[in-house]
């Protein structure tokens, strides 16, 4: 049945969702943390978003997109991996901070506390959103399931 | 006598289906709302019912004379839905991302489509019980 498969789609956009809720607590959570030099900074980490393709490239599965056969075969979200952001992280001159090197700098992680506070909006609204979209599909299985009664 | 189900049930079997494909479709785009590059499907569900019902005018389809033809697969005049009969959205804001996925749009179509699979089903329940009737006789 292709409702049931809109449990296993809106369940991997909730997963990825929090995934980069999670990141998002992390990078806010660091954004101050200081480090003695550049190789210890913490720098920002954002999670990569991808269609799940597998069952496309397959080309021993062409019923992939023969959503009345396959079923699961919905394509849902997955996340390829958490990079680390290249923004140039923060160097301040803090001599009295005991995590100062020689020339009196310390070192702040590139977090940008703006796109961080976006991403947790956007990231909570899109979760909503398919939880959502979970309990209308588990209401239409709902009558469905109560056919002729 | 023999009750032919598809007769009695008419169009809203083969819609009620439709109306489920389409909430799958629909929620794969909401899932993917985030997902770089990623572009919104969807349905025409009138011609594609119109294909499952037989009743299209509109589509040439390959017959298959020989068992040994290949059959036509490209989903038209099947009513088969498959990467023939999902057509892509049009995007009225274009993100920078490549991403056409509307959250608004999709979100009403979910709904409008939850709403319509209720009328389906509602249709269809309404034919059972009338054959229930039938069949009891009180």
């Amino acid at each position: 049945m292709s409702l049931m498969s809109i449990f296993d789609i809106s369940g991997s956009a909730m997963s990825a969702q929090s995934v980069r809720l999670n990141t998002t607590a992390s990078n806010m959570a660091n954004a101050n943390s200081a480090a003695a030099s550049p190789d210890q900074v913490y720098r920002s980490r954002q999670p990569i978003f991808a269609t799940i393709q597998a069952e496309m490239l397959n080309s021993a599965n062409a019923d992939a997109f023969n959503f009345d056969g396959g079923d699961g075969v919905g394509r849902g979200v997955q996340i390829l991996g958490i990079v680390e952001s290249d923004a140039p992280f923060q160097q301040r001159y803090e001599p009295e901070h005991p995590l100062a090197d020689e020339q009196g700098y310390v070192y702040y992680p590139n977090v940008n506390i703006v796109e961080e506070m976006t991403n947790m909006i956007s990231s909570s609204r899109s979760f909503q959103m398919n939880v959502d979209v979970m309990n209308a599909a588990r209401t239409m299985m709902q009558r469905v399931m109560s056919l002729g009664q | 006598m023999a009750i032919s189900f598809s007769d009695a049930l008419g169009v809203h079997e083969q819609a009620l289906v439709l109306r489920g494909q389409r909430t799958q479709i629909i929620a794969t785009n909401i899932a993917n709302s985030d997902t770089p590059g990623f572009k919104a499907r969807d349905m025409d569900f009138a011609s594609v019912l119109r294909d499952r019902m037989g009743m299209s005018n509109d589509k040439v389809s390959l017959r298959t004379t020989n068992p040994r033809h290949i059959a036509d697969q490209s989903g038209t005049g099947t009513g088969q839905v498959n990467e023939d009969t999902l057509l892509y959205r049009i995007p009225l804001q274009p993100s920078l991302d490549g991403n056409t996925v509307d959250e608004q749009l999709e979100n009403a179509n979910f709904a409008r489509n939850a709403l319509e699979h209720q009328a389906s089903f509602q249709f269809l329940n309404g034919k059972f019980s009338g054959m229930m009737k039938a069949l009891r006789g009180e």
